[in-house]
């Protein structure tokens, strides 16, 4: 068996809440509980949960742009984790992530070109004169055009800045994209035609994508395997088409259900959950989706259920999978 | 049938800015019936929501109403004086914002927040307002209503502050609501539940609601009535059936088409090429010829009109119109 891009074993961050006079740490928010999934070449593994779930603390702390409180995570066998400032730097290209927010994640007095180009530069890739035909070229592969590397970001409109995010990280050639809801910001037809982008990049560029979202419908489009998050945890994980065709968890149930259809003669069969998503700095006892879910039973409350497989490499966390 | 609630007459609302005016809302018309759910769709910058700021006269500057009339029961809203325009606000009309986050006042209790109208609008004593406040807090859906009265809105979350902000439009009983995106801050899982409670809502009032979305997901789940706005105009009208299975204009089918639907991936999604119009560069054309798979000569000479077709169906398109066969 081939070796894993990515393989993150039982990863965890926790973050401290302080408090009193000596702002002493008084509790844990575990925003990542003991993740684990690993991700081979080529593949576009989408992690899907509603906000607070720590899905965006997951893929940050993969690029150990988080530190971890726990666990591991290999990339090409080397423990992120545990590599020194130099070494890390110097695995960087390999590793991107594009962000959400196409406004604020490009500084507005540095052009475009510039900002596209300066890692190039400082990772020591290319030498400076090489840096204007590297962008151009990029910025054209990206869908804008070479004339665009001398203006500034308040030039574009929200696509064209996504566009020039995802150009900034590819520019680096990396082998491995953390995409942080790269398209929520994002108009529905603009939306479309990023998400084409993407998909033509990664059949280009044999990339792999850690695909965040909240948007089930996107996430389905993109990637071929799907995990589902909920309060820092996965709940479930399978490829795309069984996990869309056959949703073990109650609580993905409930997501794939709650989006509405742009069809008004379907009428929707949903299951609306009740309530919020709990704190997560005090999770429910037993399975944190417990106090949610329209079918649990006292053992839920009780006891944590396994994550195991439950055939074909579909994983699911529930005393009860698939029984509804 | 029932009648006009709310009639939009060539409505005009532009905004003079430093790199020129800009044509928010460029000739507008439509109109809202009673009890009905009318979906407005667009993308950003489109004229949506300043449609629905023109309605309730909260326009800021420099952005100005510069023409039409808008009808509230025959009478004409822009010639109200602010004092009657005051009265109608969060009485009659009521609105919900975005972001439930922004929109409550962080420093006063949701109760305090809540009985602010009933006593100005219903002149209700401290003890009445407050006994209509808990009703309300528990009509949407809250338990403990009694506590969370004298609760902040830090406390809560944000799908309960947006049940509070609809507690608040429905204090005073209004004959219409404008949800302006209620349910795009939200999670899916939490919108699910506003929207039926909108919808339970519309059932045991009969208000009127006007809704302002981009997901055509809210819309095909929410519309009696839906209009299609791009780059400030009106281009397409139609009840929420006959414009899912017939839509005329080439950008309302675009966004159909390119909206990506759960149980139905395709390899490649459509789109629709180019962007929106910059909004101060705007000529005598279709706005959308630019970025149409069928335009043809008339369609960068001549704006067309928003006319009707059969079953109360409206498109401004030159493809139906005898200049464009």
């Amino acid at each position: 068996m081939t070796q894993p891009l990515i393989e993150v074993k039982d990863l965890k961050k926790y973050f401290p809440i302080t408090g009193g006079v000596f702002q002493r740490t008084v509790g844990h928010v575990k925003a990542v509980d003991g993740v684990s999934f690993s991700l081979n070449k080529g593949e576009a593994l989408g992690l899907v949960g509603e906000s607070g779930c720590g899905k965006s603390t997951t893929g940050r702390t993969v690029l150990r742009l988080l530190e971890k409180s726990g666990g591991s995570v290999h990339f090409k066998g080397t423990d992120l984790h545990s590599l020194n400032k130099k070494d890390l730097r110097a695995m960087r290209p390999k590793i991107q992530l594009v962000f959400q927010d196409p406004y604020s994640s490009l500084n507005p007095r540095i052009k475009v070109g510039e900002a596209i180009g300066e890692a190039l530069v400082d990772h020591g890739i290319v030498s400076r004169s090489e840096v204007r035909d590297r962008v151009k070229e990029i910025l054209s592969i990206c869908g804008l055009a070479p004339y665009h590397i001398d203006r500034y970001p308040h030039e574009f409109s929200g696509g064209q800045r996504q566009r020039i995010g995802i150009a900034r990280s590819l520019i680096l050639k990396p082998e491995f994209m953390v995409l942080d809801e790269p398209v929520s910001a994002l108009d529905v037809s603009i939306q479309a035609q990023i998400i084409n982008l993407l998909t033509d990049l990664q059949e280009q560029n044999d990339l792999t994508y850690l695909f965040i979202s909240h948007d089930l419908s996107v996430v389905e489009h993109l990637c071929n395997r799907v995990g589902v998050m909920y309060l820092g945890s996965m709940v479930e994980m399978a490829s795309r088409d069984e996990l869309f065709s056959n949703p073990l968890h109650p609580y993905t149930k409930a997501l794939l259900s709650a989006v509405p259809v742009p069809d008004p003669t379907k009428k929707p069969e949903r299951i609306v959950l009740q309530g919020d998503i709990p704190s997560p700095a005090n999770p429910p006892s037993g399975c944190k989706f417990h106090t949610r879910c329209p079918f649990a039973k006292d053992i839920c409350k009780q006891q944590i259920p396994e994550y195991k497989d439950a055939g074909s490499n579909h994983y699911v966390a529930c005393h009860f999978a698939g029984e509804f | 049938m029932s009648n006009n609630l709310i009639e939009f007459r060539n409505l005009r609302t532009n905004f003079y800015t430093g790199s020129g005016v800009v044509k928010a809302v460029n000739d507008v018309s439509f109109s809202i019936r009673e009890g009905e759910t009318l979906c407005v769709v667009g993308e950003s910058g489109c004229g949506k929501s300043v449609t629905a700021m023109s309605l309730m006269r909260l326009v800021a500057t420099p952005g100005k109403i510069v023409g039409g009339e808008i009808l509230y029961k025959g009478e004409d809203l822009l010639k109200l004086k602010e004092r009657e325009m005051r009265y109608l606000r969060g009485n009659e009309i009521a609105m919900i914002f975005q972001d439930p986050m922004s929109s409550l006042n962080p420093v006063l209790t949701i109760g305090h927040q809540i009985a602010e109208p009933l006593r100005i609008h219903k002149k209700l004593s401290k003890q009445e307002a407050k006994k209509k406040s808990i009703e309300l807090i528990e009509l949407v859906g809250i338990p403990r209503a009694a506590k969370i009265y004298d609760s902040y809105p830090h406390e809560l979350s944000g799908g309960m502050r947006q049940r509070i902000m609809i507690a608040i439009a429905l204090s005073c009983d209004p004959k219409l609501l404008i949800a302006d995106e209620p349910t795009t801050a939200l999670d899916v899982t939490i919108q699910a539940q506003i929207l039926d409670l909108m919808r339970d809502i519309k059932k045991e009032f009969n208000t009127a609601i006007m809704m302002i979305t981009h997901d055509l997901g809210v819309v095909a789940e929410m519309a009696d009535h839906v209009v299609v706005m791009y780059a400030g105009k009106v281009i397409e009208e139609a009840p929420v059936h006959e414009l899912f299975n017939n839509p005329k204009h080439p950008y309302t089918q675009g966004l159909l088409k390119a909206k990506p639907v759960i149980s139905n991936r395709q390899d490649r999604l459509y789109t629709i090429p180019g962007q929106v119009p910059n909004p101060v560069e705007l000529g005598e054309n279709c706005y959308f010829n630019d970025r149409c798979e069928h335009c043809m000569e008339i369609c960068v000479q001549k704006q067309p009109d928003l006319n009707i077709y059969d079953n109360k169906h409206k498109a401004a398109c030159w493809l139906y119109e005898k200049e464009g066969k």
